[in-house]
């Protein structure tokens, strides 16, 4: 049986940044909000507290932070050749679960993408001339200038600690003299560096480029944000990535926006409750609610007047999918929308080993870096180079945890005494020099419902099926020899150039930066929403999240994400509860 | 499986059929909000599980070879301690009675096929059955090559077994002797690198072999080092070693 609930105007499924984010915004204008979250309630002084934060193999190895892959995973294939299989473990990726969703256990690298990064289609081939046809590159259909009062004020919740280089058009040294023209500095000043971020600026600076600190959700001062919320300077333990902060110096949705939620007549929070599908009327015209299944099982039916999707990429997509609403990609014929442009991120790196100095990884930050950003996105002349987009270069010292983290030499074998003895000599010796890669759209990369495997419900999984393309390729052979020259210029006795090669593999951590599957665009032929997030098909469904990326830049996402997110959130509220229908006509 | 098929049929017929109107936290496992603020309870902290002394999985003749295993993995050596001393083998043994070794947190339902090597772990055996099914095969093949069992061979045909699990060389009847090998490999970097608490890393040596601080949650007086070497004692989530011995 399913059990029909009282009516909400709005029903969030999900609840991590962006739900907070949504939560915080229609609350504001004085609607009934409920989220529903599949995982449980989390908060610092239970589930991460500095007496057992710094746990490695708890919240890392044994996932302790992640959704469960018994609970719901995807299939993978590089081609459409193979056979894709479950990622019956994580690996490359770390979807979050409960409250807070990934918001919790990342590292806080909190960039804006750049003013040609929402145009990429139109500036490319404005300025090189037709893209290769199996490029699907689209522009978002909102711009830059449009979410700037939007990123600046997510900076502000978060208390971003940062260097700016652009204020109103002045270029400020020591910023990012490539980034767009922003209306105000960051809130809070950088976080001090360490040994390898000052070795990683002169060698930068050495060559011409242009260093700046990278911008960090680990708060350099305390801090207090416009919801009241106050945060702590970070302690650098080195614990952020995969691990919740116990400190309150992190960024999070737990440490910015929740708490003030929590205090609203007009919110509330279902925790272990997960979302099955969305309904909708008979018609198919307009989304009725969603039904969702709770810890023991029981089936219920939450009625609301606004479906907005604020899960993990991979879930909203799945979610459009196994509820029928909008076409379903298909690579073959090019048509259809739900689970097109699935992108990820295109790394490589450098290590550097140094025989004398100790770069004492250990004390460390999520966001603590130094960044150039020459070789980012159309910051660079590639007439001729036959690839579009680029990434940031930065040298972050985020951690040593040992079980994760021990470097050795080329040439070192994997296991036996000679290991050893080299993560000995170099464990508190190296660092390492990284392009953080933007990843364009192809044709034949995307998601849909496996054939073959199912969930705990008996619902398809969702399958993934991705690979580097060339543009991937031609980006990191043409960045990665100025990352191998940065790092030669950092003073070590040694370095190791780990290239992007062969195939995607989705078992080596690389990034949790999935992307696409539910697209903004301009036209419902090519995209799931409109600039607004705003379901083409169903005008009372909102999409919000990393899925929405036509393609993705060389950044972190989570600084566009909200940004989107608090953009729609405003176009919902100045626009649409005026005059509910489709905010744009296709 | 009954419940979860009559919940797909319910599913199906979800909009017809909804009747009941229900009372939000009469029926609801846990809501939060409505004006409440953070829930907080004492004594609420949500501990890890780390194994026991009274729970183990592996036999007395499994533990020989794990041990035996681990010790070739990081060898006890001039340069310094290793698997044996951290006793990575009782980090093994507890992960493996517990839910690691039951795969319960990973996604085990078939149908099983081989992979690709892009597609990461995909025998149809959790970590604790693998060990179970590769460990006798291991000392099979061992007996055939050199008459004895893995843990009595010498170091170097311990390390030439080994090294023909690594390169695939050596292969097993009933589970992929590589994919047992990379697990050992993993699970003995852990064991020698993870929080005492889990019983392995004892005294934290793997910690002071490399010089990794630990526990530790404030480097703000060392970030300014500039390349010098920070000397700090380990701390273990339970505490440093001279709050319980004198």
């Amino acid at each position: 049986m399913v059990t029909r609930l009282p009516d909400v105007d709005v029903v969030l499924v999900g609840f991590g940044w962006t739900g907070a984010i949504m939560a915080q915004k229609l609350t504001d204008a004085g609607m009934e909000v409920l989220a529903l979250e599949r995982g449980p309630w989390r908060d610092t002084p239970t589930h991460f507290p500095t007496t057992f934060a710094q746990d490695e193999l708890r919240y890392y190895w044994r996932h302790g932070m992640f959704q469960e892959a018994s609970q719901e995973t995807l299939t993978f294939r590089n081609n459409r050749s193979q056979m894709a299989l479950p990622m019956r473990r994580w690996g490359s990726f770390l979807p979050g679960n409960g409250v807070g969703g990934s918001g919790v256990h990342w590292n806080g690298q909190t960039f804006r993408f750049l003013p040609s990064d929402f145009v990429a289609r139109s500036h490319n081939e404005e300025r090189y001339g037709p893209l290769p046809e199996d490029m699907t590159v689209q522009d978002y259909g909102v711009t830059y200038e449009e979410l700037e009062p939007h990123f600046d004020y997510f900076e502000k919740i978060c208390g971003i600690s940062g260097e700016a280089g652009n204020v109103n058009g002045e270029i400020i040294a020591g910023g990012n003299p490539f980034e767009g023209q922003r209306s105000d500095h960051y809130p809070c000043p950088p976080l001090q560096m360490t040994f390898s971020q000052d070795r990683f600026a002169a060698s930068a600076r050495n060559l011409g480029l242009h260093p700046f600190p990278g911008p960090a959700a680990n708060l350099s001062q305390a801090y207090t944000n416009p919801l009241g919320m106050q945060l702590a300077p970070c302690t650098y333990c080195g614990f952020c990535e995969k691990f919740g902060c116990g400190n309150y110096s992190k960024s999070s949705p737990q440490t910015t926006i929740i708490p003030a939620l929590m205090r609203r007549n007009n919110f509330a929070l279902r925790t272990n409750a997960e979302v099955l599908s969305i309904e909708r009327t008979p018609d198919g015209a307009m989304a009725t609610g969603v039904t969702y299944v709770d810890a023991q099982g029981e089936l219920y039916f939450q009625p609301a007047g606004m479906v907005i999707l604020c899960a993990y990429q991979l879930q909203n997509t799945r979610l459009m999918l196994l509820s029928g609403i909008g076409a379903p990609y298909d690579p073959q014929t090019g048509q259809g929308v739900v689970g097109k442009n699935y992108c990820y991120q295109v790394m490589s790196s450098v290590d550097v080993f140094f025989e004398e100095e100790y770069t004492n990884e250990f004390v460390g930050a999520g966001a603590l870096g130094m960044v150039v950003d020459d070789y980012n996105g159309d910051n660079f002349d590639h007439s001729g180079l036959g690839f579009i987009g680029g990434g940031y270069i930065a040298c972050w010292t985020t951690n040593a945890r040992p079980i994760e983290t021990h470097p050795v030499p080329e040439g070192v074998p994997t296991w036996g005494s000679a290991w050893k003895k080299s993560v000995r000599e170099n464990f508190l010796k190296s660092t390492s020099v990284g392009l953080h890669g933007a990843s364009m759209a192809h044709r034949s990369n995307y998601v849909d419902l496996d054939p073959t495997y199912k969930d705990r419900w008996g619902r398809p999984l969702l399958r993934m099926t991705y690979d580097f393309t060339l543009n991937d390729r031609r980006l990191t052979a043409h960045i990665t020899p100025v990352v191998k020259d940065i790092a030669r210029g950092m003073g070590g006795r040694e370095i190791k150039v780990n290239n992007r090669r062969g195939s995607y593999d989705s078992m080596p951590y690389q990034t949790t930066h999935n992307t696409g599957g539910t697209i903004m665009g301009t036209s419902p032929a090519d995209s799931v929403v409109n600039r607004y997030c705003q379901s083409w098909d169903v005008p009372n469904l909102f999409v919000t999240g990393a899925g929405l990326f036509p393609q993705n830049a060389g950044y972190n996402p989570t600084d566009t994400v909200a940004a989107l997110a608090y953009w729609s959130a405003d176009a919902i509220v100045n626009q649409y509860l005026r005059a509910e229908g489709p905010l744009v006509q296709p | 499986m009954a419940p979860v098929m009559s919940r797909r049929a319910a599913l199906k017929g979800l909009i017809m059929t909804t009747t009941a109107l229900a009372l939000p936290g009469v029926v609801l496992g846990r809501e939060y909000g409505r004006g409440a603020g953070v829930p907080w309870e004492p004594g609420a902290a949500d501990i890890p599980y780390y194994g026991t002394r009274d729970e183990g999985f592996l036999t007395e003749a499994e533990l020989t070879t794990v041990r035996a295993i681990a010790a070739r993995i990081i060898p006890s050596d001039e340069d310094g301690p290793g698997a044996a001393e951290a006793d990575v083998v009782t980090f093994i043994d507890r992960q493996l009675a517990g839910f690691y070794g039951r795969g319960q947190h990973w996604y085990m339902q078939g149908p099983f096929h081989e992979g690709l090597s892009t597609q990461g772990y995909q025998s149809e055996h959790p970590p604790a059955q693998l060990y179970r099914l590769a460990l006798p095969e291991l000392d099979t093949y061992c007996d055939a090559q050199y008459g004895s069992r893995f843990s009595s061979l010498s170091e170097a045909n311990q390390d030439a077994v080994l090294t023909g699990l690594d390169e695939e060389e050596i292969t097993f009847e009933t589970v992929s002797a590589k994919t047992f090998f990379d697990l050992i490999v993993e699970n003995t970097i852990e064991g020698f690198f993870a929080d005492p608490i889990y019983g392995g890393n004892r005294d934290m040596i793997g910690w002071r072999y490399v010089g990794f601080p630990g526990a530790r949650y404030d480097y703000r007086d060392f970030v300014g080092h500039n390349g010098a070497r920070i000397d700090l004692p380990p701390v273990s989530l339970m505490g440093g070693p001279h709050w319980t011995r004198q």
